[in-house]
Formats: C-alpha cells, structure tokens, sequence
C-alpha cells in the first residue's frame, strides 16, 4: 500500500493541471463568448482564397 | 417595417430584425483615445450567425488603420481599436449599416459594467468545487469500499489527503453562499442559503473532528459535492439574469444618443446627450430623436409622439410648442432649447410612478422562496429534536447525538431543491429565447404562469402602431406609383407607407418636401404633388376620423389615398388562444373612442376602455391586483411604463419605447403576437416542472429524513441520495426542452 504516497499526489497533480487549464480559459476569456465560439469554426477565412468566386482551395 | 429596415436581418433568417428605429446616431463623442490608438464598443443588432462574425469583421478590418475587430455573438458587443485620425467613428458606423446591421455606441460606464464578474467568480468556485468532488470522491469511494481492511496508517493518509483537498475548496466555493446567508441573517431572515452553509460548515467541523478521533467515517466529499451541485444552480440563474440585463443595456445603449448643439460662436459640435443643459440650442434634423425635454425655438415640423403619447398620427410642432424626449422629429429641420437634461427628462410622474410600483413588485415572493420558509425550520427544528432525542433517550452519548443531528442537516441539505427551479427556469428562458421571446428573470416565468387577465395596450401593441395604405384597390392604376416616386424622400408616416404599399423603385429626381403641406416632383413628366387636402387642391370632405393623404398628377383631379393603423396579422388569433387558455383580455387605450371601439371588436375583446392617460393606466392595473386578477399587461409606449410596472407581469414588443422595455419582464421580437401565447404555455409548463421537481425534493427528504434521524445514515449513502436526488431534478427540467423544440 505504500505505494500510494506517490499515486495520490501524481493523482492530484493531475487533477490540478486540469484545473489549472480551466481557470486559465476562464481568465483568457474563453468563456466570454460561448455562441461565437460555437460558430466560428465554420469560418474559413483563414485559407488562402484566390478569388472571390472560387471556393478555398483545400489542401489535402 | 419601412423599406429602409427591412434589410436589417441576419443573411441566415435566424434573428428576426428587431431594433427599433433608432434614427442615426453619431458615434464620435464615445470613442476613446489611449496612446494614439481609437477604441470604440459598438451593440449590433441583427448579428446573429457565423456570416454575421465574418461579414462584420471583415468589413472592418478592410477599414485603412483598423486594428481588431472582434464580435462578441453572445452579447452583441463589437469591439474596436484603429490607429487614431485613420478612420472616423461615422466611417465605421456607416459601414456598418452598408453591411445591414445596426449599430449604436456603448459609452465607458456601459462598457465597465459589461464585465460579468460575478459569473467569473461563480464559474471559478465551480470548478474548485469540481476538482475536489472528483478527487475526494476518488479518496473517499476507496474508503467505503476496502475501509474495513485498510491499515489504519492508510485510512488516515486517505482522510488527510481529503481534508487538505476539501477544507480549503469548501471554504472558497462556498462564498457566494455564507454571504448570502450572513446578509439574510442580518436581516433577521432565514433563506435557503442558511441550511446550505450550515450543513457545508458542520460537515467540514465534524469530519475533522472524526478523522483526529481516528473514526472511519467523514463528510469530505459530501461538503463539496453539495457545493459543486449548488454552484451549478445558482450560475444557470446567474446566466439567466446576466442575459436578461445585458439586453437592458443595449437599450441603455440606444439611449446613448448625440445631439448636435449650437456653440455660442455660432459653431456646431456634437456632444452625448447627457451633457446637455437646460439652455442649449439643438439642432434637430429630419429623423432625428429629442435627446432631452425642450421647446420648440426655430422652424416648424411634424414629430412622431407616438413612443410619448401612443398617438399614431404625426403632430404639428412650431416654434414655441413643448417636444418631449423620445419624440422624433420628421418633415424638417428644427432648433429646439432644451429645457431638461436627461436625468429629468423622463417626465418625473412617469418616474415616480414606476418607482411605486416597483415596490409592489418587491412583494411577490417566488416559489423556491414560500419552499424555503416551510423547509428551514422544519429541518432546523428536526435536527434539534434528534439531538434531544438521542441525548434523552438512548445511553449512545453526546458524540453519536451530535453526529446524527449533522447527519439530519447534511443529508436534508436542499441540494435538489436548489436546482429545481434555476434548471427548470433557465431551460424554458433558452426554448423561449429561440422563438425570439426574451425573459428578463425566472420569477416572471412564474407570475406569468399564474397570471389570470391580460391587458393590451392599442397603438404599436395589438396594431403596428404606424400607417398602413387601406384603400389600395380603389386606386386608379399609376397613382401608387407616382405617389411611391415622390414619397420616397420624406419620412413622413404617410409618405412611409405609400413606399411600402408600392415597393422598391426609383425617386423622382427633383423630389422635395414642404413641411407640413407635402412632397412635391416631376414623375413621367408630370407635375406630381402629394400631400394635405387644401394644398393639392382637394376639397376636404368632413373631418373624418380616418388618415388621408391626396395624390395631384398634371391637372388630373386629385386622388385620396386612406390610411388607417391596423391591427396586427395574428391579433385577432392570438386573442382567442389567449382566451381558450382561461386569460381574460381586456383593451386600455389612449386613443379616441370610436378607434378603440373598432380595434377591440375586429379582434374579438369584450372588455375595454378608451382615452386612458398612463395615470389611469396604471390605477387600473393597481385595481386588478388589489382585486386579485393577477394582470399580464402588454404595451410598447413610454406610457404603458408604469402600467407594466404596476402589472403582476408584463410583456413589451422589441419595438417598444426604451422605459418600457427596461420595465417589462418579457420581451418579444418580430412583427407577430405569438410570441405572446409560446410564453404563457412555456411559463405554465415550467411551473408544472418547478413544482414536481419541489414534490419529488420533498418525497426525498420524507425518505431520507428517517434513516438520518434513527442514525443509520453514511457517508456513502449521504453522497447517493445527494448526486442521485440532483440528477433527477434536473432531467425532470431537461423534459421541457425536449417537448416542442422541433416546432420552429
């Protein structure tokens, strides 16, 4: 059983990271804006686009 | 909608065009300049898809020196930054409304208020209060399942690890609720808040207690778990009310508008309204809004008063008549004198009488509240009685009656009864939301539940509160036309409605307009004139009632267009559905009788009253409360304000005047009533949802209440009954999401 000494702090070590991770987003103001974050992934301007008419080129 | 906004839509048909015709407004005065950077926060209205995010930002970013452009969709704030003298606020603006939105200018109070701290601060305990649950639970499942046949080193470092993981999350997650307690008690008052903080605290002090004494047993995981499921309650709430107030900013935001002063060199400059004081000479043009109450010093024009009176017909105003704020201004240009600033320009009855009535509306205690006042001393005083029993009249000792009486508080802890109503609430306001139907808090889903008479309001409510042309088929062929050609350069009402009667199509090109007598052009080579009877030449009949406008081509005898504001497509439907649902409808309206008279006939109400000033207005809606009617008032003008306060619900279309919208605890957007009836069914459901999921609270506690007084309660089946109560609570709301969502 002694092994737990080590397994419970990696355990929170890694709970702690996701915690971490999510106060993070939370101050970098990921949660600002939860409905543009939802539909700003279906944007596509950042491929290169050679024309107005012609759709992105997607790389494959 | 005129023809100009109709064009104001989100491309994917998702939002309804709903901003009220807020004429232009000059951005300028709110920009900020910081190190030769311009910033500028602008409320779009209208954005509501990705389209919407690329076409705006782009657009933008065109702009020569634009530096950010982000557009925030959940709150409609765009934010801007460009290298200061690049570009003008009116550059951008303009921009905007090239691209089909609106646009008004959030000032620097606005914009500090826009920060939603409290939600930060609630999503952070939240997630303390996550990662404690989750680890402890991890600590503790151990525990309850090899316990037995742990060593009692490894039992101990277990509960060690535990109580360094959930002593300090309980104390930081749990403030929102030990303040809302304390502040409660202060006030001699016991809120649900109080059993809460009650049983985290106990838990906490007994399972420290039992872990020094070496016992097996400890509440960790029940102390934050209760918090965890709290904390998600009371942030749907909070979400709730943050949408709600971030649409009473925008309104704010509306109001924000500039006016164009005259210096006292004879200079023109452009100031926000609230720094004009009485004595300022302002210039107001066609289209314009009176930013703050004044007369009249210069010119002479037509004003629409409708926002002010709910008069639909436009009214004369020369030099010497007073002009209230929210009039807008239509034929021709104006200086007025403000007599006011904008903090006394709402007239001060109004004011007053909305203060009044907020305090009535202070009153209404809401559900969860009349449960917590029956639950706390129920629970306090059998926590006590267990105590006292296991003292009297068992030899267990101080120590098991002291354990079974937190065990009571803990286990009766109204985790379950905390997310009964916010989960329910926040379900029905998003399935609301969708139909365009905005809800400004969770008790008014209640109120308007229980609401029993409905009173509407006429111009701009039950009718499109604007002319609209009615005698189109008795017009000789070529006259809309002609009218349309010359009407399209004035904002006059009438001239509106000729417009959208006809069309899109081009202006006559010498068009122009004569104040109050009307427009005037050469269309097809003739002499085209449309405007008042006397001066085309038409001799005016009676004095009817009724709105009319005459058309002269050439010599041609002169043609009479007939307007009348009529009612709304579905209102006479929405009346009866209103009806069928038990809630007698019932007419106030401000105008003449014969209008009202014919308006409640055409849509079938029994019952109304017409030439009510708001005074009158809102003495009746105190009649029925005081009378026990439970009204829902509907209306859009600044007059209906204090009705829709005094109201025990109120609902105002998103066309309605600022005040009105701000005191209204629903608004609806789109040309349509139905909105109207979605919102009582949906409240109705709600409540029905509220109160089974308060049964189902109860039903728990009469089970678990016993196995917690007789002592047969642990840690374990502490955390079941509280997870498994929660999720039970909150699938019975997600039902009401299911039911409908198809239908859109």
């Amino acid at each position: 059983m002694s092994v737990l000494i080590y397994l419970i702090p990696i355990a929170l070590f890694l709970g702690g990271l996701g915690l971490l991770a999510f106060l993070w987003a939370l101050k970098s103001g990921q949660f600002e804006d939860p409905d543009g974050a939802a539909a700003r992934i279906l944007l596509d301007d950042d491929l290169e686009e050679d024309d107005d008419n012609q759709r992105p080129r997607m790389s494959r | 909608m005129s023809a100009s906004s109709a064009s104001v839509a989100c491309p994917s048909g998702l939002e309804p065009a709903a901003a009220p015709d807020i004429g232009r407004v000059d951005a300028a005065p709110f920009v900020r300049r910081r190190n030769g950077i311009a910033e500028l926060d602008l409320a779009i209205f209208g954005a509501k898809c990705a389209g919407c995010i690329a076409r705006i930002e782009k657009g933008m970013m065109a702009l020569d020196g634009m530096e950010r452009a982000r557009l925030n969709l959940s709150t409609g704030r765009l934010s801007l930054a460009w290298k200061d003298g690049a570009v003008t606020a009116a550059d951008v603006t303009g921009v905007i409304e090239a691209l089909g939105y609106r646009a008004a200018p959030f000032d620097q109070q606005l914009v500090e208020s826009d920060h939603d701290r409290e939600g930060r601060g609630l999503l952070r305990a939240l997630g303390v209060a996550g990662f404690a649950t989750a680890n402890v639970m991890l600590l503790s499942v151990s525990v309850w399942a090899g316990g037995a046949d742990m060593g009692k080193a490894t039992v101990s470092l277990m509960h060690w690890a535990s109580a360094v993981i959930a002593v300090p999350a309980a104390l930081y997650a749990g403030q929102p609720f030990f303040r809302s307690a304390l502040a409660a008690l202060k006030h001699g008052r016991a809120n649900m808040d109080v059993p809460i903080s009650l049983a985290v605290i106990l838990a906490l002090a007994l399972s420290i207690h039992e872990f020094l004494a070496g016992e097996l047993h400890t509440y960790f995981d029940a102390a934050v778990m209760l918090l965890f499921f709290l904390l998600i309650g009371r942030y749907l709430d909070h979400r709730l009310r943050w949408r709600a107030r971030a649409a009473a900013r925008d309104v704010l935001a509306l109001q924000a508008a500039t006016a164009r002063r005259i210096r006292q060199d004879g200079g023109i400059e452009s100031v926000p309204a609230r720094d004009i004081r009485a004595g300022d000479r302002l210039i107001l043009a066609p289209g314009d809004r009176v930013p703050v109450d004044g007369v009249v010093a210069e010119g002479a024009s037509h004003a629409d008063l409708a926002l002010v009176t709910g008069e639909s017909a436009p009214v004369k105003r020369q030099k010497g008549d007073a002009l209230n704020a929210g009039v807008v201004n239509l034929s021709d240009r104006l200086i007025m004198t403000a007599t006011g600033t904008l903090e006394t320009s709402l007239l001060a009855d109004l004011a007053r009488l909305m203060e009044a009535s907020e305090q009535t509306r202070g009153r209404y205690r809401r559900l969860a509240d009349r449960a917590a006042a029956l639950y706390v001393p129920v629970v306090h005083s059998l926590a006590i009685a267990t105590f006292a029993g296991w003292l009297q009249l068992t030899d267990a000792g101080l120590r098991v009656a002291a354990l079974n009486a937190i065990a009571v508080l803990i286990i009766t802890c109204p985790c379950a009864l905390g997310l009964a109503a916010p989960a329910v609430q926040i379900v029905a306001a998003g399935r609301l939301f969708k139909r365009g139907v905005l809800v400004k808090s969770g008790d008014a889903l209640e109120r308007l539940a229980d609401a029993r008479t409905i009173i509407f309001d006429k111009t701009g409510t039950l009718t499109f509160g604007r002319p609209a042309l009615v005698n189109r088929d008795e017009l000789p062929p070529g006259a809309l036309a002609a009218a349309a050609a010359v009407a399209r350069i004035s904002r006059h009402p009438l001239s509106r409605a000729v417009v959208e009667a006809a069309g899109p199509g081009p202006a006559a090109d010498d068009a122009h307009e004569f104040p109050g007598l009307g427009v005037e052009g050469t269309w097809q080579g003739a002499h085209v004139r449309f405007g008042a009877a006397d001066w085309t030449g038409a001799r005016q009949e009676s004095k009817a009632a009724r709105m009319a406008s005459w058309l002269k081509v050439g010599d041609a005898a002169p043609v009479q267009f007939v307007f009348e504001d009529s009612p709304r497509a579905d209102a006479a439907a929405v009346i009866r559905a209103l009806k069928s649902k038990g809630l007698e409808p019932e007419l106030l309206s401000g105008d003449v009788s014969p209008a009202a008279a014919a308006l409640a006939s055409a849509v079938g109400i029994d019952r109304w009253r017409a030439g009510v000033g708001p005074k009158e207005k809102a003495s009746r809606l105190a009649e029925l409360v005081a009378a026990g009617a439970r009204p829902a008032m509907v209306g859009d003008g600044l007059n209906d304000a204090p009705s829709l306060m005094a109201a025990h619900v109120s609902l105002a279309p998103g066309t309605a005047a600022s005040a009105s919208q701000s005191a209204a605890d629903f608004v609806y957007l789109g040309e349509r009533l139905d909105g109207i009836v979605e919102a009582v069914d949906v409240a109705r459901q709600a409540r029905s949802r509220m109160i089974e999921n308060f049964w189902f609270a109860a039903l728990y506690n009469f089970v678990a209440i016993p196995i917690a007084v007789f002592g047969l309660v642990t840690p374990l089946i502490a955390a079941a009954a509280m997870s498994g109560s929660s999720v039970v609570v909150i699938l019975n709301a997600l039902r009401l999401a299911g039911k409908g969502s198809t239908a859109r």
